[in-house]
C-alpha cells in the first residue's frame, strides 16, 4: 500500500486536488482510501457528494470506546473509503491533538488490514504544518510520500517551503519522502518554469502542472469531481495525467529546503524580471 | 573511613572544590552555573544568580509554577475547594503531600482531605475543557456547599486555551459564590516561585477586601508566608493569643478563605517566608497603608526577636511585658534542652538547600546548637532573598519574569480603610531606626567562605558531601535518599519527614531533640557493605 499526504498553503487546493487525483487512480481500478485531516471535514465532500461524513471524532464524543469502523468509513465515489477526522469548533480545544487521536483510532480499528487490500491511503491535511498534531500523518511513517499543492503565488511558495522543512526534519529519522510539487495554477506569469526551478532547487520534480479551469468549479458546486461530472472534459484529463504521474512516480527525496533569500532570488528572477 | 575534616579556625576556601565543580559542565554551562556558586563573604556586597531557567538535563530540586501557586500558596486554606483544571497526575500527586496542617473547628468546613480535578481526558484536550470544568465547579457546589471555589490550570489548559477565567466569572454569576481562576500552567515560570506570584495576584485581587469586619482585637496583625508545615503555625497561634495579639489571618497555614477576606483590617503583617509572599505584604501597604516587617519564628532567638519587635511596633506597656513574661517563662524551657542537647552537636557541621527562606531560617536553629552551616541555597528563589532587599532595582527583569503580571495596586479609594494612622506610626518608628519593608538577606548572615549555591543539582550534592562530609543535610524528598546513601543523615525541610512543628519555643525544642537523634546516630555510615572497605581477592583462570 502506499501512504500519501498532500499538504499546501490554505486554499490552494488540497482537497479538490486530492479527490480529483482519487477520482483518476480509481478509474485506473485502484483501491483507495482518503482520510480528511482537516477539522472542517470538508476533504470527502466531492467523493461523497456532500458532507454527509461522521467524523472520527464526533462518533467517539458521541459512542465512547464503542466504535466500529463501519461508523466512521463511508463508501464514496467508485468505492473509494473515505474518513473524516474532525475536530473542535475553531479557537477551542486542541485540533492537532485531535488528529493524533483519529488516526491512531483508525488503526486499532483496523481501517488498512490486509482484507481491504488497499492500494492507497491519502491524507489530506489542513493547510500548513503549524504544530505537531498537524505533522501527525507525516510522522512514525503514517504517510510515506508527500506532495505539496502549490502555485506560483509567493505566500504558497513559502508554506511549500516551509512544509519541506517539517518533511526534512521527519524524514531524517523515518521514511517519509518529498513525491513532488503539485501546481495548481494561478496563472501567475512564468508559473511553469517558477515552480519547476523550484522543484529543483528543493531537490524535487513538479509531477504534473494542473491548469486553472472553470470547469473545477461548476463541479465542486455539483458536489462532484471534474471526472464524476464531466468525464469528456479535457480537465478531467489533465487530473488522470496527474494520478498518472503519481502512480509511476519513482522519486522520492528527502527535501533541502530553501533559504528565505534564496527564495525570494528565485522570485525576483522569474516573476518581476520578464 | 577518612578523617573529619575540622572547621574551627573557619571555613577552607571552597576555589577548588567550585573548578571541581565546573569542570564536568561543558564550557556554556559551566559559564551559567559559575554565577550561581558564590563563595560567601559578608564583608562584600555579592551578586549571585538566582531565578533562571535550569538547565535542561541537570537534575534540578525544583518545581513548577502550578506546584508554587495551589500546592504552597492555596492549597493549606481548607474553606476553599482547591479544584484543579487537568489531568489527575497534577492533583493525585499533590494530594496531602506537603502536611501542612489544618485544626478546623467542630462544625466548620475542611476540604483540605480531599483531591478536587477535573480528570481531563484526550476528548477534553481536544474539543476543549470548559464544559467540563464548568460541571465539576457545580458538582463540587452542590456535594460540598463551599464559599469559595479556586480554579488551578495545569500545562495543557493553557496549550489549549481553555479560559478559566471567564469559566470563572459565569459560575461565580450562576451560583453565587466567590469563584476564582489562576492562569498558573506548570510551565509559566522559572520554578515554583512563579505560582507563588501569580497565587498572590489572584488572593489579592479576589479575596482580601471582601469583608471590613469591625476590629475584634486591640493589636490586629497577620502572619504571612507560615505554612503550617507539621503544626509550626498552632505553635505560633498560641504565642499570640497568650501575648493578646489578634492573629487575623494566616497566608497561609492552618488558614481559612474567610479570615483572609477581612485580613486588610490588620495593623501590621509579619512576614516568615519573604519569596513566597512579599508580593501581598507589599500589596496591602500599597493599598491600605499596612505596614510590615520581615520575621522569622525559626529559632528561640528569632521568635523572642520577633515577639518583641511585633511588642515594639505597637508600643504598649502592657503587651510589652506579657511578651517579656512569656520570652523569659519559654527560654528557661529551652535553654535547659539546648544545654543538654548542645554538648553532643557543638561543632558538627550543616547544609541546606531547599526552599526560598528556609535555608536561612533553619540555620538560625542550627546556630543555637553551635552547628556549622558550611554550604546552602534555594531551590527557587531569587536575588533579593540571597542579597537583601536594597538590590531589587537592580535585578534584571527577564523575558520569565514578564510573563507573571506585575499588579498595579492603587491606594483604596475608600478612606476609612486606609491606615493612616499606621502610616504614620512607621514614619515614627523608622525614624528611631525601627526597620520596615525590608528583608537582608540570607549571604550578610553567613560564615565566610560558606559556599552559597542557587538551584544546585544531583552532581554539586554529590561533590558538595565529597568536600565538607556534613553531618546533616537539609533538602527534600527528591535528594533524601541519595544523600542517605552517600552516609549523611538527610532532615526534610519541607515536610519535616514525620516531625515538627519547629516553629516557636516548643518548635526550637523538638528540632534539638531531633537533632540530637539525628546527628548522634552512625546508622548513614553503614550503608555501605562491609566487604566493600575490606580488599578483594582477584582470582585468575590459567588454561592449560
Amino acid at each position: 500500500m502506499r501512504k500519501v499526504a498532500i499538504y499546501g498553503k490554505g486554499g490552494i487546493g488540497k482537497s479538490t486536488t486530492t479527490q480529483n487525483t482519487v477520482a483518476g487512480l480509481v478509474e485506473m481500478g485502484k483501491n483507495v482510501m482518503v482520510v480528511g485531516c482537516d477539522p472542517k471535514a470538508d476533504s470527502t465532500r466531492l467523493l461523497l457528494g456532500g458532507l454527509a461524513q461522521k467524523t472520527v471524532l464526533d462518533t467517539l464524543r458521541e459512542e465512547g470506546e464503542d466504535v466500529e469502523l463501519d461508523d466512521v468509513v463511508k463508501p464514496g465515489y467508485g468505492g473509494v473509503r473515505c474518513v473524516e477526522s474532525g475536530g473542535p469548533e475553531p479557537g477551542v480545544g486542541c485540533a492537532g491533538r485531535g488528529i493524533i487521536t483519529s488516526i491512531n483510532l483508525l488503526e486499532q480499528l483496523g481501517a488498512w488490514d490486509a482484507k481491504f487490500e488497499t492500494d492507497y491511503t491519502f491524507y489530506d491535511v489542513l493547510g500548513d504544518v503549524v504544530c505537531g498534531g498537524f505533522a501527525m500523518p507525516i510522522r512514525d511513517g503514517k504517510a510515506e510520500e508527500i506532495y505539496i499543492v502549490v502555485s506560483g503565488e509567493m505566500m504558497a511558495m513559502y508554506a511549500a517551503n516551509n512544509i519541506c522543512k517539517g518533511i526534512k526534519k521527519y524524514a531524517q529519522s523515518g521514511t517519509v519522502r518529498l513525491g513532488g510539487l503539485i501546481c495548481n495554477s494561478r496563472k501567475v506569469d512564468n508559473e511553469r518554469e517558477m515552480i519547476e526551478q523550484l522543484a529543483k532547487q528543493i531537490g524535487t520534480q513538479m509531477i504534473h502542472f494542473v491548469p486553472r479551469d472553470n470547469m473545477v468549479q461548476r463541479a465542486e458546486i455539483n458536489r462532484q469531481t471534474v471526472i464524476e461530472f464531466d468525464p469528456a472534459h479535457p480537465q478531467a484529463d489533465e487530473y488522470r495525467a496527474l494520478s498518472k504521474a503519481i502512480d509511476t512516480n519513482q522519486m522520492f527525496v528527502i527535501p533541502e529546503p530553501l533559504e528565505i533569500e534564496e527564495l525570494e532570488k528565485l522570485l525576483i528572477d522569474y516573476g518581476i524580471m520578464n | 573511613m577518612v578523617k573529619k575534616k575540622d572547621f574551627s579556625k573557619g571555613l577552607p576556601d571552597p576555589s577548588k572544590l567550585m573548578d571541581e565543580i565546573l569542570a564536568k559542565y561543558p564550557t556554556k554551562i559551566a559559564k551559567k552555573r559559575q554565577k550561581a556558586l558564590v563563595p560567601n563573604d559578608p564583608s562584600e556586597d555579592q551578586e549571585i544568580q538566582a531565578n533562571v531557567r535550569t538547565i535542561p538535563g541537570i537534575i534540578t530540586q525544583r518545581g513548577c509554577t502550578y506546584a508554587g501557586c495551589k500546592g504552597v500558596v492555596l492549597g493549606p486554606t481548607r474553606d476553599i475547594i482547591n479544584l484543579v483544571h487537568g489531568p489527575i497526575g497534577c492533583s493525585f500527586y499533590a494530594w496531602l503531600t506537603r502536611r501542612n496542617q489544618t485544626d478546623a473547628p467542630e462544625g466548620e468546613e475542611n476540604f483540605i482531605m480531599y483531591s478536587f480535578s477535573t480528570d481531563m481526558q484526550d476528548e477534553n484536550i481536544v474539543f476543549g475543557g470548559e464544559a467540563k470544568l464548568k460541571e465539576a465547579v457545580r458538582e463540587a457546589y452542590q456535594i460540598f456547599n463551599p464559599k469559595a471555589i479556586g480554579i488551578f490550570s495545569t500545562c495543557p489548559v493553557g496549550l489549549i486555551g481553555d479560559d478559566v477565567h471567564s469559566v470563572s466569572r459565569e459560575m461565580k454569576a450562576e451560583l453565587g459564590i466567590n469563584i476564582f481562576g489562576f492562569s498558573c500552567e506548570g510551565y509559566r515560570g522559572v520554578s515554583q516561585s512563579a505560582g507563588h506570584h501569580i497565587a498572590n495576584n489572584g488572593v489579592f485581587t479576589n479575596v482580601v477586601g471582601l469583608n471590613d469586619r469591625p476590629r475584634t482585637g486591640k493589636f490586629q496583625i497577620n502572619l504571612l508566608g507560615e505554612y503550617n508545615i507539621g503544626g509550626d503555625a498552632f505553635e505560633l497561634e498560641r504565642l499570640f493569643e497568650e501575648a493578646g495579639i489578634e492573629l487575623l489571618s494566616t497566608f497561609s497555614g492552618n488558614s481559612t478563605i474567610k479570615s483572609m477576606e477581612y485580613s486588610h483590617t490588620a495593623d501590621l503583617n509579619l512576614v516568615m517566608c519573604h519569596r513566597s509572599i512579599n508580593y501581598i505584604a507589599e500589596m496591602m501597604e500599597e493599598k491600605y497603608g499596612i505596614p510590615w516587617f520581615k520575621v522569622s519564628f525559626i529559632s528561640a532567638e528569632g521568635t523572642a526577636k520577633a515577639l518583641r519587635k511585633t511588642a515594639e511596633f505597637f508600643g504598649d506597656a502592657e503587651l510589652t511585658a506579657k511578651v517579656e513574661e512569656i520570652i523569659a517563662r519559654e527560654m528557661v524551657k529551652v535553654k535547659e534542652v539546648a544545654a543538654r542537647v548542645k554538648p553532643k552537636t557543638e561543632g558538627k557541621t550543616a547544609m541546606m538547600f531547599v526552599g526560598g527562606s528556609r535555608a536561612h531560617h533553619y540555620q538560625d536553629l542550627f546556630n543555637e546548637l553551635g552547628v556549622t552551616t558550611v554550604s546552602a541555597g534555594y531551590e527557587f528563589a531569587h536575588r533579593d532573598d540571597y542579597e537583601g532587599r536594597k538590590v531589587i532595582p537592580n535585578i534584571k527583569i527577564d523575558a520569565d519574569t514578564r510573563n507573571i503580571e506585575d499588579l498595579t495596586i492603587e491606594k483604596t479609594d475608600r478612606p476609612e480603610l486606609w491606615r493612616e494612622d499606621m502610616v504614620a506610626k512607621k514614619a515614627e518608628l523608622e525614624a528611631k531606626g525601627f526597620e520596615f519593608s525590608d528583608y537582608l538577606g540570607m549571604m550578610p548572615e553567613m560564615d565566610k567562605n560558606a559556599l552559597v549555591i542557587d538551584d544546585v543539582n544531583h552532581w554539586e550534592t554529590e561533590k558538595l558531601i565529597e568536600f565538607y562530609q556534613p553531618d546533616i543535610f537539609c533538602a527534600g524528598i527528591k535528594e533524601k535518599y541519595v544523600v542517605q546513601k552517600l552516609g549523611v543523615p538527610l532532615k526534610q525541610l519541607h515536610s519535616y519527614d514525620y516531625g515538627g512543628p519547629y516553629a516557636g519555643f516548643e518548635g526550637a525544642i523538638n528540632f534539638y531533640l531531633e537533632m540530637e537523634r539525628m546527628l548522634g546516630t552512625n546508622i548513614w555510615k553503614l550503608v555501605d557493605a562491609p566487604w566493600k572497605a575490606e580488599p578483594e581477592i582477584v582470582g585468575s583462570f590459567a588454561i592449560n
